[in-house]
């Protein structure tokens, strides 16, 4: 199978369109969780050729995004400990804190490396034996496994100078109180596909049937996302609101068992302080008792300069979906991809990159 | 010995062997083994002169080295301008510590280089640095070249209803040198296009002597380099993705790593910006010559959206094309 040319196929997606036009849905407003998904919506127009009654908002789901300042100002300070090596996924890297970017701090002569998977980190703690390897892991259930399988094997192994700053996020608690904010009036949302990979499509059926609100888990391609929003449409019809799989090539409904029992073998569920919307209680993860000598948060405590938000950023209110990149007033000129204020410009996940990068639809 | 020292750059007698022995004897011409502090030449007519620093890690990729990409780079640069490419300096700054046999492999890469892109080097340095002050080795080429009469490329002067010409696949240096520098393996290697393109540029001017703007797209890729001739000619720019020829291999990485194809750099490509009338020659110019077999014309100019580049794409949408400042970097999840 030819994921990148059967998944783009011009003529399916035209069938698919008008079978959407063709749904007895008056108007729907519909939000992508992922941030993935943001950027196939932008990449490939889908704003512009689905239905004027079908409207697409971009929501939470790009970890970088999330983070909140205080974490990345903790960040900051801990790269200060002597001798200590930083291992960060690049987008992280950039992200303005209160004061300063792990990117400056780098340039100020701090050891940050970038790496690709926690397993890398865990080799660059293997060459530097005598040095203390922190990981930066942020992320949703995604990648939370790969950090969790990263820990028992720095335990298994015995590489005592490898620890974990968990900055992990949990996605159904904060949809859930996105929904039961009640302030964005959705009527779809469409579930993320890596992430569901890991937690399966049962996870969003609750919060579909207590909130009234259809909810498919799409893959990443422009059929899927087509694919998503008819069966969220065919629900709305049906007034059947459910959690559904249109992903099925890469989602189960129980999801990855293996994943979700290491998972849950080295983190516990913890409150998480998400940019722009605060503390949401049991959405984050925190490493466990047992493994503390592999907490950076315990090995290294650090207290940073009291934190502070980028005057006129709305990164804030763009990841609730209560606001679009386009009603920003630094979007484009103050804050660029050269020199991002907010998160959701670093990112390449984020709405604003997104929205940047593809340059908005072209109207008409 | 079999690695450069401090004292190969000192001027000494060591030094005065390194480019006996190594240079004189492999990029051999009569200007060069002449050892004058300056190559003099007959010149007349318009001159194009130009210059680029190459700094690639890892020096090797596949595809290619860094004294191709330095040959390569700078006959590009020429050629961009409508030049046949004639002359080149070569410099060459080394680490100390760097193995002999390396510095051998990339001079004779680059006297390969040369002789396909009918080049002579005819002057050139070295300098030695201590280790870590640079890795491996930084080569600086200049370049002059001879522009024919009544040719002139420039990024001012696309005009409303002219084609966009390309002369190939897109994104392959760029992915190349990413995956070696990463340590990732695809199924299938992606190499770098890395080529000297003189002569295609040769074929492509003889027969399309109203060529309005030619220019390889190196970093940033095909989208910078229609941003800039979209703002420095006011004109709109609409593409054609469905035209566009990317590799399987390259789209697959760029999917995987979270880039854009269109924003890759490549080292053995060329866009012309070409006036209609003459569209269909220059296409077939491109097409006969070395390294344009797989040229494609994909999109317009217009007098509609000034300053901006559009895709149609395969899709059937329309979406804007900006220029990307910022590094690209690679996604998270």
């Amino acid at each position: 199978m030819k994921y990148l040319t059967e998944f783009r196929n011009q003529e399916l997606a035209s069938g698919l369109l008008k079978q959407i036009a063709r749904r007895k849905v008056s108007s729907a407003r519909i939000m992508e969780f992922c941030g993935g998904h943001t950027v196939t919506i932008f990449r490939h127009g889908l704003r512009q050729l689905l239905p004027p009654s079908i409207e697409l908002v971009s929501g939470p789901g790009c970890p970088v995004c999330v983070t909140s300042t205080y974490d990345l100002d903790v960040v900051l300070e801990m790269s200060k400990t002597p001798d200590i090596i930083l291992a960060t996924f690049g987008d992280l890297f950039r992200v303005p804190a209160s004061h300063g970017s792990l990117r400056e701090q780098k340039a100020l002569g701090e050891d940050i490396r970038i790496v690709y998977s926690p397993l890398d980190a865990l080799n660059v703690a293997r060459d530097n034996p005598s040095r203390p390897v922190v990981f930066l892991g942020i992320g949703f259930e995604t990648t939370a496994p790969a950090v969790a399988l990263s820990v028992l094997t720095a335990r298994r192994e015995g590489i005592d100078n490898y620890s974990v700053y968990s900055m992990h996020k949990l996605s159904p608690p904060i949809l859930e109180t996105i929904l039961s904010s009640g302030t964005l009036d959705l009527q779809g949302l469409i579930c993320p596909g890596h992430v569901s990979t890991i937690t399966g499509g049962k996870v969003w059926d609750p919060l579909a049937r207590q909130y009234g609100i259809p909810s498919v888990v799409a893959g990443f391609e422009p059929l899927d996302i087509l694919q998503a929003v008819d069966m969220i449409c065919a629900q709305l019809e049906a007034g059947s609101p459910r959690s559904e799989i249109a992903y099925s090539r890469g989602v189960t409904w129980e999801g990855n068992l293996r994943a979700q029992e290491v998972m849950k073998e080295v983190f516990r569920e913890a409150d998480a302080n998400w940019r722009g919307v605060g503390w949401v209680p049991g959405s984050g993860l925190a490493i466990r008792e047992e493994f503390a000598p592999f907490d950076a948060s315990r090995l290294f405590p650090v207290t940073p300069p009291p934190s502070r938000e980028p005057p006129g950023c709305i990164c804030g209110d763009i990841l609730r979906g209560a606001k679009a990149p386009s009603d920003c007033g630094l979007f484009g000129t103050r804050c660029t991809p050269l020199d991002p204020v907010g998160p959701c410009m670093v990112s390449s996940e984020g709405s604003c990159s997104a929205r940047y990068r593809y340059g908005g639809e072209v109207d008409g | 010995m079999d690695r450069i020292l401090l004292a190969h750059g000192s001027g000494g007698r060591l030094a005065q062997q390194l480019v006996e022995e190594v240079f004189i004897e492999s990029l051999t011409n009569p200007l060069l083994a002449s050892m004058e502090d300056s190559a003099t030449v007959d010149f007349h007519g318009q001159l194009a002169f130009t210059t680029d620093s190459y700094v690639v890690t890892p020096l090797f990729f596949p595809g290619g080295n860094i004294g191709k990409l330095a040959v390569c780079g700078t006959v590009n640069d020429l050629a961009a301008s409508g030049a046949k490419p004639l002359y080149l300096s070569l410099a060459m700054i080394l680490e100390e510590g760097l193995e002999l046999s390396v510095l051998k492999e990339v001079v004779d890469t680059i006297r390969l280089a040369a002789q396909e892109a009918g080049v002579s080097i005819v002057t050139g340095d070295t300098k030695v640095v201590e280790r870590g002050a640079c890795q491996g080795m930084f080569i600086n080429t200049a370049g002059v070249g001879r522009v024919p009469e009544g040719i002139v490329s420039s990024a001012s002067r696309a005009r409303p209803g002219d084609r966009i010409l390309l002369s190939g696949a897109i994104g392959e240096h760029g992915m190349a040198v990413l995956s070696k520098r990463q340590g990732l393996t695809f199924q299938t290697e992606i190499r770098s296009d890395c080529a000297p393109l003189g002569e295609l540029v040769a074929n492509l001017v003889s027969v399309c002597p109203g060529v309005r703007c030619l220019r390889d797209p190196t970093r940033g890729g095909v989208a910078t380099v229609l941003n800039e001739i979209a703002q420095r000619s006011g004109v709109g720019v609409f593409l054609d993705e469905g035209h566009i020829p990317i590799p399987e291999a390259v789209a697959g990485a760029c999917e995987i790593m979270g880039f854009d194809p269109l924003y890759v750099a490549n080292e053995g490509k060329m866009i012309a910006v070409v006036p209609v009338e003459q569209a269909d020659d220059a296409l077939s110019a491109m097409r006969r010559s070395p390294y344009g077999e797989g040229a494609q014309d994909i999109g317009e100019v217009t007098e509609e959206m000034p300053g901006k580049v559009l895709l149609r794409t395969a899709f059937g949408s329309t979406r804007f094309l900006p220029t990307l400042d910022g590094e690209l970097l690679p996604r998270i999840c």
